[in-house]
């Protein structure tokens, strides 16, 4: 499932004295099977795109393929479109509002007329895929679970509609690290096992730097860079001077690259860190 | 008078409405001096919160005293002497601006607590240049980006001028930028304004430059002790749910292999040192 923006521009409150421009000409291909990481400050644009992304938005101008479909083309439904991509928004708990957990999770797929029986496997299978288990937990409240929990249930949610794009918008916010860790590994067993296309927004470089395939940074509605995670936490300057950072071991690479040349500093992760130091230990021992 | 907040024995107890009760936290004994900057971590639901709410008296302990500033939050007459002593700031940046102008939103406290105008003009101009907001005293809150609003946030409590600021989660919700300026903020009214300063947050990096961590679990305190005592016990605070910061992650992981001979490191320009010395 291919993903393919092309010139996208999205102007808010267009011909209005509160005008102004969220995107402007974006143009990007995301792979089937990517895990893309979204980063970039409040108001760089990434809300913006993803909504467009399901159509919650339309393009002042440009145009988004999915599959080779334009997506807001006349005569695509957008009902499709939004089953084939999903969305978790900020603080998706916030929108759990049915009495039980299975009836939340059906809601979605409850719409798409499917047959019953394929309903309840639906929410069986996505409970069982954030990591609930489903006998356990289909007939409890979602209020009465945890933080963590409802998060999960949320998510669920989106999963049981079967989307072959599922988009995250900060879904580890406020969660303690154990909970963010596993809401992660959720994620990334998911982008395996069932290949599904991920689009996942974070705050978190640390994070992005443990999971993504690529990196897309956005910078007051462009695009400033779409590259490996090697290739954009290299540009460690540029990447502050637009209000986001670098892994905390990036940062020590690049120090230590100050006192022996040869060391790499396009290093993101603790174990490619500890490698680098292992060779700047031995090359200094030799020396 | 040295001490800024007491929690002597405390128990907080929420009762549901069909009568079934959640013990929040219990056994909570410390001391918090004037001055001091404390992190406060642990996972969700181990009663950070309830904490922070007592300390300013939303919540009352059902057993065990909390004092601050000297008063007891149990004395109903003095509410209003502890919060203008311990002012709060939240998670979410959009839940506590209440006025149309960024200004008017900072005057909202002092307003309400009967001061002068002229006073309360001077203050307002005073908090804003200390968290660096003056030059959008005119501007309308919702234009502001996470970080400026929680500035936002923190100027309208220093307005009330508080001995004390409790901050719960202020950085959850926002970019690294954002992160940055408020942990700034935050350290600069400790340090230059000598304001107790209770911080907690999920973030392990934003507590290494604290006076002391308390880390909870379940509702009690599982841990005390210097930031580098604590977020160096790596395999500990992984069992509570807790990380630590990824230096201290990388130290730890190399002195297992006896490239290094400590691992009490917590920022980069340790570990640069420790590999450069």
């Amino acid at each position: 499932m291919s993903i393919e923006i092309t010139k996208l521009s999205h102007i808010y409150s267009q011909n209005t004295p509160f005008e102004s421009s969220a995107l402007c000409e974006v143009s990007a291909v995301i792979e089937k099977g990517d895990f893309i990481g979204l980063i970039g400050h409040t108001g760089s644009g990434k809300s913006t795109l993803i909504q467009h992304l399901n159509v919650l938005l339309k393009p002042t101008s440009g145009s988004i393929l999915i599959d080779g479909v334009d997506i807001n083309a006349k005569g695509t439904k957008v009902r499709d479109i939004r089953q084939k991509v999903g969305l978790v928004f900020q603080y998706p708990e916030h929108q759990l509002f049915e009495e039980t957990v299975a009836k939340d999770v059906a809601y979605g797929p409850g719409n798409l007329g499917l047959p019953e029986n394929e309903i309840v496997q639906r929410v069986k299978d996505a409970v069982n895929m954030v990591g609930l288990d489903y006998e356990k937990i289909k007939d409890k409240s979602p209020f009465e679970l945890s933080g963590g929990q409802m998060r999960r249930v949320a998510i669920a949610g989106v999963l049981a509609m079967s989307p072959d794009i599922l988009i995250l918008d900060e879904p580890t916010a406020g969660l303690d690290p154990k909970g963010r860790d596993d809401i992660l590994k959720v994620i990334k067993e998911l982008h395996k096992e069932n290949n599904i296309t991920v689009i996942l927004v974070s705050h978190s470089m640390e994070d992005i730097a443990k999971h993504v395939n690529k990196i897309m940074v956005m910078y007051n509605g462009k695009i400033e860079f779409y590259d490996t995670p090697e290739k954009v936490f290299a540009q460690a300057d540029r990447l502050e001077e637009i209000g986001l950072g670098v892994p905390q071991v990036t940062y020590l690479m690049k120090e230590l690259k100050k006192t022996d040349p040869l060391v790499r500093d396009d290093i993101y992760t603790i174990d490619q860190a500890k490698a680098e130091i292992i060779n700047m230990l031995r090359r200094r021992k030799n020396a | 008078m040295k001490t800024m907040i007491e929690f002597k024995d405390v128990k907080y107890i929420y009762k549901k409405h069909e009568g079934e009760e959640t013990t929040a936290i219990e056994n909570i004994s410390f001391t918090i001096e004037k001055g001091e900057f404390i992190g406060i971590i642990g996972h969700n639901g181990s009663g950070k919160s309830t904490l922070s709410k007592l300390i300013n008296g939303i919540l009352h302990p059902t057993h065990g005293d909390v004092i601050v500033a000297g008063f007891n939050t149990k004395d109903h007459s003095k509410i209003w002497d502890i919060r203008q002593n311990a002012g709060m700031v939240f998670q979410n940046p959009d839940n506590q601006l209440v006025a149309t102008m960024v200004e008017e939103d900072v005057a909202f406290g002092p307003e309400n607590l009967g001061i002068d105008p002229k006073e309360i003009r001077k203050r307002v101009d005073e908090a804003l240049e200390t968290v660096e907001m003056g030059a959008y005293k005119n501007k309308k809150p919702h234009m502001l980006s996470g970080g400026q609003k929680q500035r936002i946030a923190i100027a309208g409590i220093l307005a009330m001028k508080p001995k004390c600021i409790i901050l719960d989660e202020p950085t959850a919700m926002l970019d690294p930028s954002g992160r940055k300026e408020v942990m700034d903020t935050i350290k600069k009214l400790n340090r230059e304004e000598g304001i107790t300063i209770v911080h907690i947050t999920h973030y392990m990096d934003e507590i290494v430059e604290a006076d002391r961590v308390i880390v909870m679990d379940n509702g009690r305190i599982a841990m005390k002790g210097k930031p580098f005592e604590i977020l160096t016990q790596v395999e500990k605070l992984k069992s509570l749910r807790l990380d630590v910061p990824q230096i201290t992650e990388l130290a730890f992981q190399l002195k297992n292999e006896h490239l290094i001979d400590d691992d009490k490191i917590l920022t980069v320009n340790e570990m640069v040192k420790k590999l450069c010395q």
